[in-house]
């Protein structure tokens, strides 16, 4: 199994660690439930270099990004922007989501660990019609600082100056990214440095008393911020109209071609299903693949758990247009009232259901 | 982890049972078992009075991560659930063999828990 650099530290803060697509990943540090309300509260450390990185050399990059994802580029090119985007496949089936970065000297692309051969692929393939060329850095690892105090900490250990970062911004500092995104839904920064530096900026992170977030408490944190998972509430069969991911479609350069342009394009949109978030209140979890049922149709749960900021039960579900904002799920033979909602749950603190 | 009450018997599938001095027994779930299943989040108890056999399913466990049931070790009649459970899952993450038990049972015949595993068979088992 795969190793981040920083499996020994995982070791000695007593985590429980376990396989993540064919990496050895801390899941806790004890409670999930206490990470998870840390994040929302204070501040956590994430190990996310499970995740891929490429980065793009040569003198047609943009040409090629434009050409890659359905979002636009053209929205990143001034230096130090980044930009999120499905990755999509000829008949608009979502591949990956993935962000992309403009770092002035070239662009990176940040995407899931599960499929970072298939992207590799993916990217070598259609770059040959390009002057790119595409290097998957094994080299470099991922830190996520996520809460409120995020800045703070990061003042603590001698990073300064971001606070004028807004969201989806970056900055090189000592030849460090740091970039002002994340998967939990507070303010916080996601840096990416070399595997041998890694270590020492994660024991500073700690010294400074950042709690560390195993994967179960990341998970919870952007199902309650409305982020979608890939693999589980989304894959190749889904299309982004379906995914509550309509917003990532930039098609206002009628000149430019993307690869599932023409299947998107064909696509109904009055008919096809949509990403909704659910709400359980009484005692019961949603799970993956219950069904749901609304006066317009019916559906199936996608990520579905028990949200430690509400002490309730969330989920996201794939549903049939036409409810008015009430449902029923089936949890073990006995049916419960749930209600239907347009995700976020809860954005950087505020509780938007 | 906590060591195992040497009193306590197992059932391959993790639940713990103790004969008490009034012939009833009191069962939940192992240390392992809660430890497996991260954060508990809810309980669901059966009501007192129902008759089981053993291998039914007697409770079901939310964690965060998933649903797990919960079997009976023991057939004869629940006459006792853990009311604490109910507003305090956590409880059977804090202490499993102590606070956090589930329910009491009257068994129909004790010799049923022969076949159980004692507390060294039950921690072979965990670590294989």
């Amino acid at each position: 199994m795969n190793k981040t650099d920083l499996f020994q530290e995982h070791i000695k803060l007593g985590a429980k660690m376990v396989d993540f697509g064919g990496w050895n990943m801390p899941i806790n540090y004890g409670s999930q439930i206490n990470e998870h309300k840390n994040v929302r509260s204070n501040v956590g450390i994430f190990d996310v270099s499970h995740m891929s990185i490429f980065d793009l050399n040569g003198s047609e990059q943009v040409d090629f990004l434009r050409n890659l994802l359905p979002n636009d580029v053209a929205k990143i090119s001034n230096p130090n922007r980044a930009l999120y985007s499905p990755l999509l496949d000829e008949l608009g089936g979502i591949m990956d989501d993935l962000i992309v970065y403009n770092l002035g000297s070239h662009y990176r692309i940040i995407s899931n660990c599960a499929t970072s051969s298939q992207n590799h692929n993916w990217f070598k393939k259609h770059s040959e019609d390009y002057d790119v060329e595409v290097t998957f850095r094994k080299d470099l690892s991922i830190i996520a600082i996520q809460g409120p105090n995020s800045l703070k900490i990061l003042k603590k250990i001698g990073m300064e100056n971001l606070d004028d970062l807004i969201d989806f911004d970056l900055k090189i500092l000592n030849s460090i990214m740091v970039a002002k995104t994340g998967y939990t839904g507070e303010e916080g920064f996601e840096i990416v440095v070399k595997n041998s530096e890694v270590q020492s900026i994660w024991k500073k992170l700690i010294e400074a008393e950042a709690s560390p977030i195993g994967l179960g408490a990341r998970d919870t944190l952007r199902l309650e911020a409305g982020l979608n998972l890939y693999g589980t509430d989304m894959d190749t069969n889904n299309h982004p109209f379906e995914s509550n991911l309509a917003w990532t479609i930039d098609l206002s350069d009628d000149q430019r071609n993307f690869i599932g342009k023409s299947s998107l394009v064909r696509i109904n949109k009055e008919t096809s299903r949509e990403l909704v978030g659910i709400i359980l209140k009484e005692k019961g979890i949603l799970r993956s693949n219950q069904i749901i049922n609304h006066e317009g149709g019916s559906g199936v749960v996608l990520s579905g758990t028990f949200s430690p900021s509400f002490g309730f039960s969330i989920a996201f579900a794939r549903l049939d247009k036409g409810h008015n904002g009430k449902g029923k799920v089936e949890i073990r033979n006995k049916e419960f009232n749930v209600e239907i909602v347009s995700p976020p749950f809860i954005r950087k603190g505020k509780i938007l259901i | 982890m906590s060591k195992i009450p040497g009193d306590l018997k197992f059932r391959p599938s993790h639940e713990w049972v103790r004969v008490e001095e009034d012939g009833s027994v009191t069962v939940g779930i192992s240390d392992h078992a809660q430890d497996q299943l991260g954060d508990i989040v809810f309980v669901e108890l059966p009501e007192t009075g129902r008759q089981i056999s053993a291998e039914d399913e007697i409770a079901i466990v939310e964690s965060v991560k998933a649903a797990s049931d919960v079997y009976s070790p023991i057939s004869g009649e629940i006459i006792e659930i853990n009311e604490l459970l109910i507003d305090a899952p956590e409880t059977v993450n804090e202490s499993p063999y102590t606070d956090g038990w589930f329910l009491k049972i009257q068994p129909e015949n004790i010799d049923e828990l022969n076949d159980l595993l004692s507390p060294d068979e039950y921690g072979e088992m965990c670590e294989e």
